[in-house]
C-alpha cells in the first residue's frame, strides 16, 4: 500500500484570547490507499473539524497537510474546489442531497459541475451506483420521497462518483436504524475493496467501527491508532 | 456553465409560485415603463402636432433693408428715412432658390408666400386682417387648411379669399359673398368667399388666404414674394436642416425651435418625467429581483455548501444565481412587453389622437429597450446575491 495522505501537528483553534477553544493540538496521521479506518473519539472531541480539514472545507491554524504528493495547505480556493472534486468524497450524518433533484441528478452532481453538463457516461456510471445501492427503482425519484436510509444510500452513490481516492464519511449511519446502518456498512466495505477507494469513517459506534480494519481514536486533539 | 443554467431553471421551477409572482411583479413594471415611454411619447406627439403640426418647420423671411440716411460731410446723421408701414422687404431670386430647396433631404412641401396687413370691408363693417398669398395647390402644405373647411373649399384661387370662421361671423359672411379686402399698400379688390375655416385658434378671427398672384396685386409686388415656408418630414430636424438651407442658400432659414423655446422646455421637462418614471419601475424591478434572490440565497444556503463541497466552483454558484436573475428578467421582460403592447393596442394611433383622450402612441413603447435594460437590470440585481451565495462557509453552511 502507497502513502494516500499526511497530516502533521494539525492545530486548530476556534477563537481568541480567553475564549479560544484549541480543538485540535498537534494531530497527526497517515493514511494508505485502500484503507478503511474508523475515526472514534467522544463528542466535541475534534473528529468532524478533522474530517472537514481532511476534506479541505477548512483550513487548520497550523499544521502540514499532503494529499497525494500535493501540499494542500498553500493552495488556493479553486485549486482546493478543483481538488475536492476529483480526489475526495463526502457522506454527511443527514445526506445532504439537492432536494430539487432526483436521485439520479444528484448523484451525478459532482462529475457534471467538472464537466459542466451531465455527460451520457456519467448518467451511465450513477445508474450503476445507484443499482449497486439496490436503487434501481428509484433512479428518477425526487430525493424528497425517499427514505432515511435510501437518501444515505444516495449520498454514498454521489460521493463515489468521480471515484475519489479518499471517502469521509461523518457519522453515515448515524441517523439510520440498524438495519440500514449494517446495510450501508457493507456497501462500503464492498466499494472498498472493489474501488480501492480509502475510507475514513467517523462513528460513536463501536460495532461499526469493528467493521473497518483500522480505528483512529481522537482525543484531546490528538490521534491514536 | 449549461449545467449550471439547468440548476437555474431547476431552482426557479422547483417554487412556482414565488417566481411567477417574482415574473409578475418584473412585468407589472416593465408594463409601466412602456405605458409610460407611450404616453410621454404620444403626448408629445399630440402637443406638436397641435402646435407645431400646422406652422412652418423652416421659415425664410425677407429681411427689411436698413432705413435710408443721409450723412453731412462732417459725419452727421441729416436724414434717416422712415419705413413705410407696408411691407417693402422681399426675397427678389425665391424662384431660384425653391428647387434648391425642395430638394434637400427631409423637405416635403415648400411654400413660398406673400403675407401682409390689410383690412376686410363688407358695408360699413371693417374688420384688420393678416393676408397670406399662397401658390394655388400648395395652401395646404404647411397649414392644412383643407382639413379645417367647414363651409366651401380650400383653395382661393384668382378673385377668391378663404377666411376664418370668427371673421366671417364678425362680418356675417358666408361661402359665395363678396368682401373688399384693402391691403396696407393700399390698393384694394373685391373678393368672393371661396371658403370659411374654424381651426380653433385665434388665427380664425384674423387670417385671410388669397391666391398669390391676387397678393402681388394687394401688396404691389410684381416680383419675389416676403416669406419661404417650408414642412420636413421630422420637425425634430428643424435646427439641421434650417442650417443646411442657409449654407445652400445664404438665405436666412429659421428653425421653428428659435420661436419656440417655452414649448420645447415644456417637452423636455415633459420628457424628462418620464424618464424619471421610466428610472423608478427600473429601480423597483431591480430591488424586487434583488430581494427576491437574496432571500432565495439565505434560504439555500446549506445547499450551495453542499454544492461546494461537491466541488462546484465560486463562479459555478455565481452563475447558478445570475442566470436566475436573467431568466427572470427576460421572462418578465417579455411577458411585461407582451401586456403592455396588447394594453395599448385599443388606443388610437397617432394620426388618430383627438381631445379628451389618452394620446397613447403604441408605436412609442420602446418594446426593445423596456426588454433588454429589465435584463441587464435584472442581471446586476442579481450579482449582489450571487457573491454572497459564492461566499458560503461550507463547512458552516453543511452544519446548518
Amino acid at each position: 500500500m502507497t502513502e494516500l495522505l499526511n497530516i502533521r501537528d494539525l492545530i486548530k483553534t476556534y477563537g481568541t484570547g480567553e475564549a479560544a477553544t484549541h480543538v485540535l493540538r498537534g494531530l497527526s496521521l497517515t493514511l494508505e490507499t485502500g484503507e478503511m479506518a474508523a475515526l472514534l473519539g467522544a463528542s466535541g472531541s475534534g473528529k468532524s473539524t478533522l474530517l472537514t480539514i481532511l476534506g479541505t472545507l477548512m483550513k487548520p491554524s497550523s499544521g502540514n497537510y499532503f494529499m497525494l504528493g500535493q501540499d494542500l495547505l498553500s493552495a488556493n480556493d479553486a485549486e482546493l474546489t478543483r481538488f475536492r472534486n476529483r480526489h475526495i468524497g463526502f457522506v454527511f450524518q443527514f445526506h445532504n442531497l439537492l432536494p430539487d433533484f432526483t436521485a439520479l441528478e444528484n448523484v451525478v452532481f459532482p462529475s457534471a459541475v467538472r464537466e459542466g453538463r451531465e455527460t451520457f457516461a456519467a448518467r451511465q456510471r450513477g445508474r450503476h451506483l445507484l443499482v449497486r445501492m439496490g436503487l434501481e427503482a428509484r433512479v428518477d425519484f425526487p430525493t424528497a420521497k425517499l427514505s432515511g436510509g435510501q437518501k444515505q444510500r444516495v449520498a454514498v452513490a454521489r460521493a463515489l462518483m468521480n471515484r475519489p481516492d479518499l471517502l469521509l464519511a461523518d457519522e453515515p449511519t448515524g441517523n439510520l436504524d440498524r438495519a440500514s446502518a449494517i446495510q450501508v456498512m457493507e456497501l462500503l466495505r464492498e466499494i472498498n475493496q472493489d474501488e480501492d477507494t480509502t475510507f475514513l469513517i467517523s462513528t460513536h459506534d463501536e460495532k461499526i467501527a469493528a467493521t473497518c480494519e483500522r480505528q483512529i481514536l481522537v482525543e484531546d486533539g490528538v490521534a491514536t491508532g | 456553465m449549461l449545467y449550471a443554467l439547468k440548476i437555474a431553471l431547476r431552482y426557479l421551477t422547483a417554487s412556482k409560485a414565488q417566481t411567477a409572482l417574482l415574473v409578475l411583479g418584473v412585468a407589472v413594471g416593465v408594463f409601466v415603463f412602456i405605458f409610460m415611454s407611450a404616453l410621454i411619447g404620444g403626448l408629445a406627439e399630440f402637443i406638436l402636432a397641435r402646435t407645431v403640426g400646422d406652422i412652418a418647420h423652416v421659415t425664410i423671411e425677407a429681411e427689411n433693408n436698413d432705413p435710408g440716411v443721409l450723412i453731412a460731410p462732417d459725419g452727421h446723421v441729416l436724414i434717416v428715412t422712415q419705413p413705410g408701414r407696408m411691407r417693402t422687404a422681399s426675397l427678389a431670386q425665391a424662384d431660384a432658390f425653391i428647387p434648391l430647396i425642395e430638394a434637400v433631404p427631409g423637405v416635403v412641401a415648400v411654400s413660398p408666400q406673400i403675407s401682409g396687413a390689410g383690412f376686410l370691408t363688407r358695408g360699413a363693417q371693417v374688420s384688420q386682417v393678416t393676408i397670406t398669398g399662397v401658390e394655388p395647390g400648395v395652401e395646404s402644405a404647411i397649414l392644412n387648411l383643407g382639413s379645417y373647411i367647414i363651409q366651401g373649399s380650400a383653395r382661393p384661387g384668382s378673385g377668391l379669399i378663404v377666411i376664418g370662421s370668427a371673421l366671417a361671423e364678425d362680418l356675417a359672411l358666408s361661402v359665395g359673398q363678396t368682401v373688399r379686402l384693402q391691403s396696407t399698400s393700399g390698393v384694394a379688390a373685391m373678393l368672393t368667399v371661396t371658403g370659411i375655416f374654424e381651426t380653433g385658434s385665434p388665427m380664425d378671427a384674423v387670417r385671410a388666404f388669397v391666391s398669390l398672384p391676387t397678393a402681388r396685386t394687394l401688396f404691389a409686388m410684381p416680383q419675389g414674394i416676403t416669406q419661404i415656408e417650408i414642412k420636413l418630414t421630422d420637425l425634430n430636424a428643424a435646427d439641421s436642416t434650417a442650417v443646411r438651407i442657409r449654407s445652400l442658400t445664404g438665405l436666412d432659414a429659421k428653425s421653428w425651435t428659435e420661436e419656440a423655446e417655452q414649448l420645447k422646455q415644456a417637452l423636455n421637462a415633459q420628457a424628462q418625467t418620464g424618464y424619471f418614471l421610466k428610472t423608478f419601475a427600473l429601480i423597483t424591478i431591480v430591488i424586487g429581483v434583488a430581494s427576491a434572490l437574496m432571500l432565495s440565497t439565505y434560504r439555500r444556503r446549506p445547499e450551495i455548501g453542499i454544492m461546494r463541497a461537491m466541488g462546484a466552483s465560486r463562479n459555478f454558484v455565481i452563475f447558478v444565481f445570475v442566470a436566475q436573475g436573467a431568466l427572470i428578467g427576460i421572462l418578465g421582460g417579455l411577458s411585461g412587453a407582451g401586456i403592455g403592447y396588447l394594453a395599448l393596442l385599443p388606443f388610437p394611433t397617432r394620426d388618430a389622437f383627438k381631445a379628451g383622450t389618452l394620446p397613447l402612441d403604441i408605436a412609442q413603447g420602446s418594446y426593445a429597450l423596456a426588454v433588454t435594460l429589465t435584463v441587464v437590470g435584472a442581471i446586476l440585481a442579481s450579482i449582489l446575491p450571487a457573491r454572497a451565495a459564492a461566499r458560503v462557509d461550507p463547512a458552516t453552511a453543511i452544519g446548518q
